[in-house]
């Protein structure tokens, strides 16, 4: 009884003791806050990636890929049925993005993927990530007149309008051009045929049809004049569509006024020129011409900045997927999503098993497995933070030990007098763990109460701080997040308060014990 | 007149080492605490008069001798038995009063109460303690100051707490180092009138050390400490006269008592 009443008492007139815990509630508070926007991100990211990758991803290492997906399907359907709710069947190849900008052509690696948005979108986020809103709902590889991303003034005129005004503009070029040529032959009396004509045709058929031939570097070199052949009038068509990632094709910094801008190399209406293998063992390089007509905005800048996607059944006709003689065609890539709740690794290991390795260059994968190194270097930062913050509650924890020492030796003679008035060692010492307790209770808990007052307010502080520094908290040029997500777990909020108490208290007990040793008869002649 | 002996000592031997030198303080004291009367230790400062009570109250083991309480030994039971020997059958004051500066004067009353007697059956009986505290801290006359705190209060004030402190849990015993050493002699004069009134209407045992030779006559029975020995046990005839002294406190000649102790 005494016990809790001193300490209660303790509690109300030693602030200094409350000092100590303030680094305890400052630890909390950190704890909480971290952990939350941690979880926050990871869950976003999970839910991202999740969204991406499909749940089990199948995919051949052969250039040919696999043929007859239709058999694959059915044979997966088979092996584990119950567990698949959506299939879909894609082409995934390495390609070079090729884009032209005020004459010069702007070079990119890509992940070229050939799609039915149909299938796809059951397995994976895909048409939510495009920035028409149509396209969203009904993805589509034909360019549209407007409406690219209402509310971003930089591709306001997309569409087929841009277009329009690009060919128009690149004809004026051209003839200009054509004229000063015209003028310096006639000024050096050269023969009337163009040299760069007959590599204009080359290109024209490299444009309109898959070619197997030709060196691709000087195609890239010389033959982007973007003349199309007699067949395509870019004015009223377009070649084949392709979504790009949106960071294949621009780039975002801030202006002088510290706004964010975006600038776009290509938008829809564009066109742009891919080069990739092609599917014969015989490999050849395929340069093709295609038509922008949307981008892909995920916010995870690993796929923006990498993903090109064109229809399978083009780019199976390209590559040469198509056996001639059958008309089966084959997939790079098989992807699966799985019911709610369903064993990922169960059925990974189940389609392993029905195809070996040693008998099919497949690579099954589930989503974790694809971006393991991701979601363990979040896991670990989490990990690593999490112990750098409790040492630091340690640290306040031998705070509160000289403290405690401190109160202890002051209270030397209220110590023998309780002794004297019959208190046991063990009271004596449970006064002073029951203030460790109490004292960790108060710290800890204002310390809960900060952090989950400033994660709730999270957003608004970092605008105040916006405002007050000028310096933006969450940029968006890093970040493609609006707001930051916090996510707060009851289990986090318990064992940080465990923690922290347990802290107080640990570092309490050294004193408490002191206390409990004390002779009494010195403890009285304390002065 | 036989009285029942309520504490003896037999043989007791303390000595304090330090750097392996020894410094015999007790060197076989013999002492019976009759019940009933007042008992003054005296003797020189550094005599051993507090070593002597703390081992009469367990608060220190004798190196050699025995402490009996009520024909009890206890200077070697548990330490539960001698906690609660010291909360139950004794009282104790001192001369620095050892009042807890972080409660009230009530609940420095409470405290040998909430001590001795777990939660439950503190709270079950709170009404009975709080009112036996009021009690007694009426009986120091002070009851007007319950709520006040150590520090709002003067020293004779805080001894009288103490006293009602020491009287809480209704001991068999009153041990006393030098109540009024810290206490002009007006105000000594007030405390050592409240335990006489105590001794005389309650029947309360006393044990008091201290330096006035007055006071140590005007008790029943006076020790003389000497050399680590208990000189002289004074004979229980000087209890009448002394008796009849102190029915007239008023016309008590001003003694010097209270000077403190060197
Ligand atoms: N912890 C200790 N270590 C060594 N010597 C001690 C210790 N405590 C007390 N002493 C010695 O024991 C002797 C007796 O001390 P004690 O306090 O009992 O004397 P006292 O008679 O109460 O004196 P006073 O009248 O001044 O209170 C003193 O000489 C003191 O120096
Ligand atoms: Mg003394």
């Amino acid at each position: 009884m005494y016990r809790w009443l001193l300490c209660f008492r303790y509690l109300k007139t030693r602030y200094i003791a409350l000092a100590s815990i303030i680094s305890v509630t400052l630890g909390v508070a950190t704890l909480i806050v971290v952990n939350s926007v941690m979880s926050g991100f990871a869950a976003e990211m999970h839910e991202r990636l999740h969204g991406l990758a499909s749940d089990i991803m199948i995919e051949c290492h052969a250039t040919g890929g696999m043929p007859d997906p239709e058999a694959h399907l059915r044979e997966i359907e088979r092996i584990c049925g119950a567990d698949i709710v959506g299939a879909s069947v894609s082409v995934n190849v390495p390609g070079m993005l090729g884009i032209e900008y005020n004459g010069q052509q702007l070079g990119r690696h890509v992940s070229l993927i050939g799609l039915d948005p149909k299938t796809y979108d059951r397995v994976s986020d895909f048409g939510k990530y495009l920035l028409h809103p149509e396209n969203q709902k009904n993805a589509s590889f034909q360019l549209r007149d407007d409406g690219y991303a209402p509310g971003r003034q930089e591709l306001e005129q997309s569409g087929w309008e841009h277009r329009r005004r690009r060919v128009a503009h690149d004809r004026a070029m051209a003839k200009e051009r054509e004229m000063m040529e015209e003028l310096r032959r006639k000024a050096s009396g050269q023969s009337a045929k163009p040299a760069a004509e007959a590599i204009a045709d080359q290109s024209n058929d490299a444009a309109a049809a898959p070619s197997m031939g030709g060196v691709f570097s000087e195609e890239l070199l010389e033959g982007s004049e973007g003349e199309l052949p007699a067949e395509v009038d870019p004015m009223t068509e377009q070649f084949p569509g392709i979504i790009l990632g949106i960071s294949t094709c621009s780039v975002r910094s801030r202006n002088a006024d510290g706004e964010v801008v975006d600038f776009y190399y290509a938008q829809p209406g564009d066109d742009v020129r891919m080069i990739f293998p092609n599917a014969s063992t015989d490999t050849k390089v395929i340069n093709q011409k295609f038509t922008v007509v949307d981008l892909y905005e995920s916010g995870m800048s690993e796929y923006d900045s990498t993903f090109a996607f064109v229809r399978l059944d083009q780019l199976q006709e390209f590559r040469g997927m198509v056996d001639p003689a059958t008309g089966v065609r084959s997939v790079t890539t098989i992807q699966l999503k799985l019911a709610e709740g369903a064993d990922l690794n169960a059925v990974r290991d189940a389609l392993r098993r029905r195809f070996p390795p040693d008998m099919y260059a497949y690579n099954i994968q589930t989503w974790r497995d694809l971006q393991g190194p991701l979601l363990s270097a979040v896991r670990l930062e989490t990990t690593i933070l999490n112990i750098l913050l409790f040492l630091i509650i340690a640290v306040a924890g031998f705070g509160i030990l000289a403290t405690f020492f401190m109160i202890v030796v002051e209270k030397t003679r209220d110590i023998g007098t309780l002794k004297a008035l019959g208190a046991s060692g063990r009271g004596v010492m449970s006064i002073f763990l029951s203030y460790g307790l109490l004292l960790g209770f108060v710290g800890s808990g204002a310390g809960l109460i900060g952090g989950l007052l400033f994660v709730d307010n999270i957003n608004s502080i970092a605008g105040l701080v916006e405002s007050a520094t000028g310096q933006e908290v969450f940029d968006p040029t890093v970040y493609y997040f609006t707001e930051i997500p916090t996510i707060v777990h009851p289990f986090t909020l318990v064992w940080v308060m465990l923690g922290a108490v347990g802290i107080a208290v640990l570092a309490s007990v050294l004193p408490a014990m002191r206390a409990a040793r004390m002779h009494p008869v010195q403890a009285l002649r304390f002065e | 007149m036989n009285r029942p002996i309520v504490l003896a000592a037999r043989g007791l031997k303390k000595s304090y080492h330090k750097d392996r030198i020894d410094v015999p303080v007790l060197r076989g004291v013999d002492v019976k605490v009759q019940q009933g009367l007042v008992t003054a230790l005296v003797g020189r400062s550094g005599s051993g008069k507090s070593t002597l009570m703390h081992l009469l109250a367990t608060l220190d083991r004798p190196d050699e001798g025995e402490v009996r309480f009520q024909g009890r030994r206890i200077d070697n039971a548990s330490r539960a038995t001698r906690d609660r020997y010291r909360n139950r059958d004794l009282g104790i004051i001192f001369q620095f009063y050892h009042l807890l500066p972080e409660l009230t004067a009530i609940e420095n009353v409470l405290a040998p109460a909430m001590i001795g007697q777990s939660v439950w059956s503190y709270f079950a009986s709170r009404r009975e303690n709080r009112c036996r505290a009021e009690a007694m801290l009426d009986r120091v006359g002070l009851l007007h100051r319950s709520s006040h705190r150590p520090c709002e209060m003067s020293g004779g004030e805080m001894q009288r707490v103490a006293i009602a402190r020491a009287l809480m849990t209704d001991p068999k015993l009153l041990l006393a180092d030098e109540p009024t050493g810290n206490l002009d002699t007006e105000t000594g004069q007030e405390i050592l009138r409240l335990l006489n009134e105590l001794n005389e209407n309650d029947g309360l045992t006393i044990l008091m050390i201290t330096h006035d030779d007055e006071i140590a006559a005007s008790a029943d029975v006076c020790w003389r400490m000497q050399d680590g020995l208990i000189q002289s046990q004074d004979a229980e005839e000087r209890r009448r006269p002394v008796r009849a002294r102190r029915s007239s406190p008023e016309t008590d000649p001003a003694s010097p008592i209270g000077t403190n102790a060197a």
